[in-house]
């Protein structure tokens, strides 16, 4: 019977199956941070509990983490005890942890394909939603919450029903200025915020063929804002080239068996999926969100849409209670929405490509006047990479903030967070109230749009750019 | 884990789609390394003004619903972050069931880890209850998870779906952990077979 990716990878990591009782899937990759593990780590210490596999577990320090000096001790003493809290687990349980003076110290899902510990074919999970970043790789990967963790530490299995699955085909090309983020936002925007809850999406596609990795990352990683258990695309040759030499992908003999392997995972001419949906992305304009869900965006030709334009009633008030959150009018046009803030980074657009195409958009220019723009690279790599490129020196000279890697303002639990009232273009991928900071307004975008929205100090098209 | 097989309790109504997990529990309350005592920061930045007084509008902050132990919600409940703090918080709060037409994967995962029933009811069910919390001044419901079955005192009740196996594990109150660990034998039989290349090593 022809198979789905999604059902080869699900069958190889099936240890167990009792008629009755959710399958035990065994984790090939468990990456840990410090916000969603301590009461975990304390769980098996509880129950005089090992890590059984702290060769397949990696931890890094990327929620809490303060994003300027990191010689200065860190202000917070809550956040500063949930790091030490994660150094200390990491010591007595022997798991590998890159902490706050690491180089390869980073948002977790952007460190993982970066030191190549995702490989195609893996089960990853992460308590974290966006684990779904890694199935870019053709990996099974999916975020958990605290009591999985613990179960993973203890056993390396996850009791998991089987979920329906999804295929997303994206077809036609991009225009220049249209990025990976314009089509997961407006694939979630056509499509609603839990279009795909319960089930595993693939994308297929020409558009995904096209993508370079980093873009794939994109795409995944908001599987999750459109409800998704996790985001896969089949590996190709795009995908053994970038894996190929990281430092802890396979080598020689064991490289050649695993393209092998790999070259395998593919979904069958003729297998089934239990829906699909279609989006062409030859007409599609950069997406702008003005809501409170990553759902609640338009293109940035439009206008602020209107609660009357929702059919259903509990939308027509979620509507009007987001456009009153963030203070928009209905009618009002995308472009002259003018910004405090611009914030590039998180674990949807902080890697090196991100911060390029962001930087070929800010040379030569200044940030406006009356905007506060900073960069957050999403891992030490990524950084030090940009600045052998010069890339810091672009932004900086055109006032932004040159940060250190890590979550930073994607979820404020740094001090890094917008003030209320306070309105930010955001590279990230939730907008949800307060997400940045208690008041603050957020607009998810690419990072195209979000330089050229701190050159111009409000949104503009960035296609008229080029 | 504390086993649930029934409860009774004061319906809240939270009359909004989409609830997400950073509204169930801000970020700035992540930062505890306990289990405990997340009940105070519930819907933190929807129960207090920013002077860090109640705000009287927000329905838990309403006298006649101090006591509820059931919420009532709307579609999508529990989207975004896969905090399980979120669960942690609600329980510690006092609630025991969240009822809603539709739950987020992760979050509804979370919650059986946790004791906490997500109900999922038809959406014209979870409408009618609306209706009945708005109409009734102190609208109570019986879950019954033995019996698959809510019911409200006044003579209506209903049926309702959920995997046995949850079901099961939530009646006993089940240390799942303890239950993968009995298979030892079935995990290492598994681990010989894992290909070389999917252990990370070094170059
Ligand atoms: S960057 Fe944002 S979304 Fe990504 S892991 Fe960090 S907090 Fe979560």
């Amino acid at each position: 019977m022809p198979k789905t990716l999604f059902d080869k990878i699900w069958e190889r990591h099936v240890v167990d199956e009792e008629p009755g009782k959710p399958p035990l899937l065994y984790i090939d990759l468990h990456l840990v941070h410090e916000v969603t593990s301590p009461q975990a780590f304390e769980g098996l210490r509880l129950a005089g509990r090992k890590v059984r596999r702290p060769d397949l577990t990696f931890a890094v320090v990327d929620h809490n983490v303060p994003t300027t000096d990191r010689n200065l001790p860190i202000a917070d003493p809550v956040a500063a005890e949930q790091i030490e809290t994660l150094a200390r687990n990491c010591r007595d349980f022997g798991i590998r942890l890159w902490d706050l003076h690491a180089v390869e110290q980073g948002i977790v899902h952007v460190i993982g394909p970066e030191l190549g510990l995702t490989l195609p074919g893996k089960t990853i999970v992460c308590g974290d939603s966006h684990t779904s970043t890694h199935g870019a790789f053709g990996a099974l990967a999916f975020g958990i919450g605290t009591s999985e963790v613990e179960h993973v530490l203890a056993t390396q299995c996850l009791p998991q029903s089987k979920p329906r699955t999804t295929e997303v085909n994206i077809t036609g090309r991009r225009r220049r200025g249209v990025s990976a983020k314009d089509v997961i936002l407006a694939l979630i925007a056509r499509n609603g915020t839990d279009f795909a809850t319960g089930s595993v999406i693939e994308y297929t596609g020409e558009a995904i063929r096209e993508m370079t990795m980093e873009e794939r990352m994109t795409v995944c990683n908001m599987s999750i804002e459109a409800g998704a258990r996790a985001g896969l695309i089949a590996p190709d040759e795009t995908t053994f080239a970038y894996v190929k030499g990281r430092r802890f992908a396979p080598r020689g003999e064991q490289w050649e068996e695993a393209v092998r392997d790999w070259k395998e995972l593919y979904t069958d001419p003729g297998a089934v999926f239990d829906r699909r949906v279609e989006l062409d992305v030859s007409t599609l304009a950069p997406q702008v969100t003005w809501g409170t869900n990553p759902g609640m965006g338009t293109d940035v030709t439009g206008v602020v849409p209107s609660p009357e334009d929702f059919a259903d009633e509990a939308r027509r008030r979620a509507v009007e209670r987001a456009l009153q959150y963030m203070d928009l009018k209905p009618g009002t046009p995308i472009t002259s929405i003018r910004i405090d803030r611009v914030f590039i980074g998180s674990c949807t657009n902080s890697r090196l490509e991100d911060l390029r195409a962001a930087a070929a958009i800010v040379r030569g220019h200044k940030v406006a006047p009356h905007v506060r723009a900073m960069v957050v690279p999403g891992s030490g790599l990524v950084k030090r990479q940009a600045e052998a490129e010069g890339l810091d020196r672009i932004f900086r000279e055109a006032g932004f903030e040159w940060r250190e890697a890590g979550c930073s303002m994607c979820l404020g639990m740094n001090p890094d967070i917008l003030q209320p009232g306070e309105r930010c273009a955001s590279t990230s991928n939730r907008n949800f109230e307060g997400r940045q900071g208690r008041g603050g307004r957020t607009h998810l975008v690419s990072p195209e749009m979000a330089a050229a929205a701190a050159v111009a100090g409000h949104f503009v098209d960035v296609r008229e750019w080029f | 884990m504390k086993p649930f097989t029934q409860h009774e309790g004061l319906v809240a109504p939270l009359d909004r789609v989409n609830v997400d997990t950073d509204q169930i529990i801000p970020k700035q309350f992540l930062k505890r390394i306990q289990r405990t005592g997340f009940g105070q920061f519930l819907f933190y930045d929807w129960r207090f003004r920013e002077d860090g007084t109640p705000d009287p509008d927000f329905v838990l902050n309403r006298a006649e619903y101090r006591q509820a132990s059931i919420l009532l919600a709307r579609d999508n409940f529990g989207c975004g972050s896969s905090r399980e703090h979120a669960p942690w918080a609600l329980q510690d709060f006092g609630f025991r069931v969240i009822v809603a037409p539709s739950f987020a994967d992760i979050f509804y995962n979370n919650c059986f880890k946790n004791g906490l029933l997500p109900l999922r009811l038809p959406g014209e069910v979870v409408d009618r209850l609306f209706a009945e919390v708005q109409r009734r001044p102190g609208y109570r419901l019986t879950v019954d998870l033995e019996s698959c079955e809510v019911r409200d005192g006044q003579g209506w009740k209903t049926g309702f779906d959920i995997d046995p196996f949850r079901r099961e594990s939530l009646l006993k109150g089940l240390d799942d952990i303890g239950m993968t660990l009995s298979k030892e034998m079935q995990i290492s039989r598994y681990e010989q077979k894992i290909p070389g290349y999917m252990v990370p090593t070094e170059a």
